[in-house]
């Protein structure tokens, strides 16, 4: 506490070191091996009695290097890796990538490949939601709802694995379009996926949305206003949920969405409810989305998967930033090249990562209880935040 | 061997092992049952590997747990740490062997009530003073485990009682003055005499006491003193081998007791549906333990749905609950109950049958209220984002 930056120390007291604590109060170690931090966050908790009075998360227990390790591949070569940041989304996390190397690279993607991405994109996001309603609401100790929603995931882990071989990391684009094209009959299997799906979400709406318990739970919890929303760079359902209807694929957009209808949902009360909320009626316009890819891809049919790339995938030097709407948030990637065939620097902006910087904000002046509510409100995939 | 002998020694023995030993096996059978029944309401298929459904999956586990090493923290109270789960599950027996399972019967030449202790005539009293114990349980094994999270399980198991414990005595008040008597056969007797269980004028009370003993049980939606998403284990988070698996059967002995004294008190205990009813005496087939261990299996399934359906209460909304809602409801209650009970039967029928209708109205006006359009497909309505 005595020669460190003035303004730094008093903020955040170092790890290390006796706690500076008040006297009823109780430092807490909440992780990184706790069942509701989903995964391997440590936060260091300072409680009076179980009100917290602060609350400080310690990442890194899943570092790998994996901004460096692009340095070290060719540029078709870093998708795979992309599929580790948030590997419950790994189709958007690859498309992020795809994106910004063919903006530098300036190549035209075949609209079938866009619509094919998009329909990706949108069952990702739907996976990848569910399962986010599955954990928050165990969180909260209903326990039900985590195999309902797992029904819905594991058709959609098939229909992946039958697409790319892969259900999770799912390494399914390429620079330029796709790596192969659509098995036979893989439409129908999805267009039969999204048939019994609305009522499907309305049975998960029928355990929690007007579930009296719930709600008190939900409801005032983590608090964060638009404006405080924007100061922190939040993005995704939490800013949606804050009143901002600010969406990656409208505000920014990218591929065929400008061609497709979706709403973008929005809350008032920036509370825990409201992104219940927000997470529940994107699963629906994700379905829309879904529905009319199907429709546009059954109308068109075709082979044509891939733009004109070159063999060596060597992009002019430059700089290029590209970013597309992940389930959590704005995913996007600033890729520095120096004209060779490997990326000078790639730096990934997290949705994850972001949004977590907020969480000791949210929390403050909640309960224990109240904390495993923000964590999973959230929605972060530890994978992505320390990368 | 002298009659005397047999009468207060041997059989008094007996009924006490075999108490022990059935809330032992209860409670194993009861997890698989819990099991297959989560497994049913969750889409899945629950235990189905060992045995026929995977019954023997109970016994698989208690074996598992009994040859567990047994580890207690370097720095925790080891007598209080022993005694925690022993706290616990002592209460548990003992508040089921104050009820009574059936009257008297006719074994191997020799007569008794099948009824563990006495049948004492403050057994009620004694029932709520013994299960009170419990708790100390966890709040000791809580505070000697020498661990912050079973800590705060522990307050917050202090927390739950002061505030679920008044509205239950309530409850429990109620009944006894439908009754008149604080002896577990006599209450059992009185709702023969009445022509009505006490379910129905005291569906209040009723209702108020199983709410409070789901809480007492620590069961969902109050399971805040172990609360895995959040305290890990809670009380029991450094608790292993086999006194783990003693907080696990006092957890189910305490569903079993409080369905139980929820079937004596409410439920008319071993007697058959309407027993003044003469039409109705074919029921009688079925021996009177089985009536009343049907109608305490009913009350552990609810449990068991209980957990499938709803999220966990955080601890300062329950004890909200407890003095804002069920403690003046409780109050109210029992004053509506004292007048009935003043009349005498008839008052008792009427009051039961005003609270069947009205409960009746609420239903059929909940089910006729049309379905409203889902919130998350509204906001989209309501909201919609111009297209660029």
């Amino acid at each position: 506490m005595s020669e460190t930056t003035p303004g730094t120390a008093a903020q955040f007291p170092p790890l290390e070191g006796p706690p500076l604590l008040g006297l009823h109060e109780m430092e807490l170690n909440f992780g990184p091996q706790h069942p509701s931090t989903h995964g391997v966050l440590r936060l260091v908790l300072k409680v009076d009695g179980e009100r917290i009075v602060s609350a400080r998360p310690d990442i890194g227990y899943l570092h790998r290097g994996t901004e460096k390790l692009f340095e070290t591949e060719t540029f078709p070569m870093v998708v795979p890796h992309t599929d580790r940041m948030d590997y419950v989304a790994s189709a958007t996390n690859n498309h992020a990538y795809v994106l910004v190397v063919e903006k530098l690279l300036g190549v035209e993607v075949p609209k079938r490949a866009q619509y094919i991405r998009v329909l990706l994109d949108e069952m990702q996001r739907i996976s990848s939601h569910v399962l986010w309603l599955a954990t928050a609401a165990l969180d909260l100790g209903a326990i039900t709802p985590f195999f309902y929603t797992f029904r819905e995931r594991e058709v959609i882990l098939d229909l992946f694995e039958e697409y790319c071989g892969a259900r999770l990391t799912l390494n399914c684009m390429r620079i330029g379009g796709l790596p192969v094209d659509l098995t036979p009959g893989w439409l129908e299997k999805v267009r039969a996926f999204t048939e019994p799906f609305e009522k499907n979400v309305d049975e998960y709406e029928e355990l929690l949305t007007e579930n009296r318990i719930w709600k008190q739970r939900t409801i005032g919890i983590g608090v964060l206003d638009e404006k405080r929303c924007i100061e922190w760079g939040m993005t995704g359902p939490v800013l949606r949920a804050a009143g901002k209807a600010w969406d990656i694929r409208r505000a920014i957009p990218y591929e065929v969405y400008p061609e497709l209808e979706f709403d973008i949902p929005v809350g008032k009360n920036a509370d825990t409810y409201d992104r219940y909320l927000v997470r529940v009626a994107e699963l629906r316009q994700s379905r829309r989305i879904v529905l009319q890819c199907l429709d546009w891809l059954e109308k068109n049919p075709g082979t044509e998967i891939r733009g004109k790339v070159p063999r060596v995938i060597k992009p002019p030097a430059g700089e290029a930033y590209a970013a597309v709407e992940a389930p959590k948030g704005e995913l996007g990637f600033h890729l520095v090249a120096s004209g060779g065939n490997k990326p000078y620097r790639l730096h990934v902006r997290p949705p994850s990562f972001i949004n977590l910087q907020a969480l000791p904000e949210m929390a403050q002046g909640h309960l224990v209880g109240d904390l495993v509510a923000v964590i999973g409100t959230i929605d972060i995939v530890l994978g992505e935040v320390d990368r | 061997m002298s009659e005397s002998l047999v009468h207060y020694v041997l059989v008094p023995f007996v009924k006490g092992l075999l108490t022990v030993i059935l809330v032992a096996t209860a409670a194993g059978i009861l997890t698989w049952i819990e099991r297959r029944g989560l497994g049913r309401l969750q889409i899945r298929k629950g235990p189905n590997r060992v045995g026929p459904a995977g019954f023997f999956q109970w016994i698989a586990d208690v074996v598992k747990l009994v040859f567990k090493e047994d580890v207690v923290p370097s720095r925790a109270e080891k007598v209080i740490h022993l005694l925690g789960p022993l706290l616990l599950f002592t209460p548990a027996v003992v508040v089921l062997g104050l009820v009574p399972w059936g009257p008297e019967v006719t074994l191997f030449g020799v007569t008794t009530p099948l009824h563990a202790a006495a049948d004492l005539n403050v057994a009620l009293l004694l029932i709520l003073a013994v299960s009170s114990i419990g708790v100390y349980g966890i709040i000791l094994a809580g505070w000697s485990s020498n661990s912050k999270y079973p800590l705060l399980g522990g307050l917050r198991s202090a927390a739950q009682l002061i505030s679920y414990e008044v509205p239950m005595g309530f409850a429990i008040v109620a009944a006894v003055l439908m009754a008149g008597s604080l002896s577990m056969v006599e209450i059992i007797e009185a709702q023969k005499e009445a022509g009505i269980w006490f379910v129905f004028p005291g569906l209040v009370a009723f209702f108020l006491y199983f709410v409070s003993g789901v809480a007492e049980t620590n069961r969902t939606p109050f399971d805040l003193p172990e609360a895995e998403s959040e305290l890990v284990g809670g009380f029991h988070t450094e608790y292993s081998g086999f006194r783990w698996a003693i907080f696990f059967m006092s957890e189910y002995g305490n569903m079993i007791s409080i369905g139980a004294i929820a079937t004596t008190l409410f439920f008319g205990g071993w007697l058959r549906p309407f027993p003044n009813v003469a039409w109705l005496s074919f029921l009688d087939v079925i021996p009177p333990f089985f009536w009343f261990a049907g109608k305490v299996f009913l009350f552990l399934l609810v449990y068991i749905w209980f957990r499938a359906t709803f999220p966990r209460y955080r601890f300062d909304q329950l004890m909200a609950l407890g003095w804002k809602a069920l403690l003046p409801i409780s109050l109210a209650n029992l004053f509506l109950v004292a007048l009935a009970a003043l009349w005498g039967a008839a008052g008792l029928k009427v009051l039961g049958a005003v609270l069947v209708l009205l409960v009746a109205g609420g239903l059929v006006a909940a089910w006729r209220r049309p379905a409203r359009a889902s919130v998350t497909t509204r906001m989209a309505a309501e909201k919609v984002e111009v297209r660029a």
